[in-house]
């Protein structure tokens, strides 16, 4: 739309409409995707993220509108869909009776690799999940879950990911992990879809954010792009406090760097997550 | 594409074996009642039944515990299929179920993972079962391939039973909606325990006319090495009819399922009558 997109899309969707008996999810969505990058979805509850998701994902068929992935088209190519896709839903999709470790295994025999066990062993270090691999995932904790989760979804280095509100429930630590597993992987080149209802954590990741309401995409663009839309920075005097998360992480953290003071000057926002902040 | 259902069925009947490993309580769970129930009929009622059968049919009048064990055996399979439905509800449940349609395998290779579980743990089961009788003075002098027979006709059976609890597992709401519990009164309305010509008219009517009769006198005679009569392609009809109509609704339901968005978010968006 505003910078000149050199290659084709990784993902595009055109005239996405889907409802739900009387009840219009979807109105007619566009956006687009470059490849390796971050792009992140936000919406309120029931903005209709999940079913954009959905659509992607060949899990669900769109009333109207088309929808391609990797060069492939939802409704038509569905099977090479999903060999290019992996998807990490809202609920953590893991198997609680099997180990972290089997889980894995079964994903990967699933997607019909060789030495299965080898890639899981490889997965679980990376995820620091060695020490848990032999335990039933009934007994993580919420962050391991969503880490096993995410692992389970680069089995097979699919080039596109879609994520599903990939934090939502994780405590301030595990968000941090996700964000930075997010960030590596489109580092690597994959291209990331990312739902949220948290704005920090669009604008902590994402390269482009597209505001989903009323079953369009409201506005699209970079966070630059998007501040620009209101009107020039005013400059106020207030008093700076450390957010509560930064005390959390400092207490607690070990991965969040523990500055308290500096480095987020700009970043900040005393309450982080509150809709109210970014109109 | 064969190949590939083959090997992601075998593959997913693994993970789901894998569960009833770790909770092999529902395997013990699916024998137990069955097990309670031919005790109770055997040493309460059966005195009293025992009299009844031995003037009402000409059938081998052994101890009533060889009448019994065929209605038994379908009553652990009854049981034991609702344990499929269940687990595919909790996959439903969980995201587990919808990573699976977003990966490239066969689909398919879902419900045949829990189908073929299904009949392992149901075949576990009835051994349990059978060796209950044994102790309890059954004799049969049925050869290796009456009991073959007998086999077969149990396996068909745990087949058509899996595919209709396949149903109530796709199409539940809630965990209670996923047990498919009707089926296990088919076998109480039969001849599994008593002769249905004790029966009033419409309830003989039914019983006579439902697969479990059938079924129940067929697997008796193989084991009283009687004749088996035409009533064992009835009970073949029966078997094979019922295994084509479910898992053809089961797979109406499945494609319904998998294009439709999960029951949680439905119910939140609309509400259904």
């Amino acid at each position: 739309m505003s910078i000149e997109t050199a290659s084709t899309p990784t993902i595009r969707v055109q005239g996405l409409e889907k409802s739900f008996k009387d009840l219009h999810v979807l109105r007619g969505v566009d956006f687009e995707v470059t490849r390796g990058s971050i792009f992140a979805m936000l919406g309120s509850n029931g903005a209709g993220k999940t079913t954009v998701i959905k659509a992607l994902s060949t899990l669900l068929a769109p009333d109207a509108g088309t929808a391609t992935v990797n060069g492939f088209d939802t409704a038509t190519q569905s099977a090479q869909v999903r060999e290019s896709i992996s998807l990490t839903g809202q609920f953590a999709a893991v198997d609680e009776v099997l180990t972290g470790r089997e889980n894995l295994v079964l994903v990967a025999k699933l997607r019909h690799l060789k030495h299965p066990k080898a890639i899981a062993d490889e997965l679980l270090e990376r995820f620091d999940l060695t020490e848990a691999g032999g335990r039933r995932v009934a007994t993580y904790s919420g962050g391991m879950r969503r880490r096993l989760d995410i692992a389970m979804s680069l089995i097979g280095d699919p080039p596109v990911i879609f994520l599903d509100e990939p934090t939502t429930g994780l405590d301030p630590e595990a968000r941090l992990e996700v964000w930075q597993t997010v960030r590596t992987l489109a580092a690597a080149g994959t291209t990331v879809l990312l739902t949220t209802q948290q704005l920090e954590e669009a604008e902590q990741l994402a390269d482009r954010i597209a505001i989903l309401h009323g079953g369009r995409i409201l506005v699209e663009g970079t966070l630059a792009e998007l501040k620009r839309l209101l009107p020039p920075t005013e400059v106020q005097y207030v008093e700076k406090q450390p957010a509560l998360e930064d005390v959390f992480l400092a207490l607690v953290g070990k991965n969040g760097d523990p500055t308290i003071d500096g480095a987020d000057a700009e970043g900040a926002h005393p309450d982080g997550t509150h809709p109210k902040d970014l109109p | 594409m064969t190949a590939q259902l083959t090997g992601d069925t075998v593959t997913l009947t693994g993970r789901s074996l894998r569960h009833i490993l770790r909770s092999p309580d529902t395997i013990i769970t699916t024998a137990v009642m069955p097990i309670a129930f031919m005790l109770l009929f055997v040493y309460v009622f059966g005195g009293a039944i025992e009299t009844g059968i031995a003037t009402g049919t000409d059938a081998a009048t052994g101890p009533y515990v060889n009448y019994l064990l065929p209605g038994i055996l379908l009553i652990t399979i009854a049981s034991g299929v609702a344990y499929t439905s269940y687990r595919l509800f909790m996959d439903m449940q969980g995201g587990i179920f919808e990573r699976f349609q977003s990966m490239p395998i066969a689909r398919s290779s879902v419900l045949w993972g829990h189908v073929l579980t299904s009949v392992i743990a149901n075949l576990i089961s009835l051994v349990i079962v059978v060796a209950v009788p044994l102790i309890m003075g059954f004799r049969s002098g049925a050869g290796l391939l009456a009991w073959l027979a007998v086999a077969g006709i149990l396996i068909l059976f745990t087949l058509a039973l899996t595919w209709i609890a396949v149903i109530a597992g796709l199409s539940a709401k809630t965990v209670d909606g996923a047990f498919a519990y009707p089926l296990i009164f088919l076998p109480l309305i039969s001849s599994a325990f008593v002769p249905t010509e004790t029966m009033p008219g419409p309830v003989r009517a039914f019983a006579e006319h439902q697969p479990v009769t059938p079924i129940v006198n067929t697997i008796r005679d193989l084991l009283a090495q009687q004749p088996v009569g035409s009533e064992i392609w009835i009970a073949l009809a029966w078997c094979t009819g019922l295994l084509i109509a479910a898992y053809l609704l089961a797979q109406l339901s499945y494609r319904r399922r998998v294009s439709q968005p999960s029951p949680r978010r439905r119910r939140r968006l609309s509400c259904p009558p």
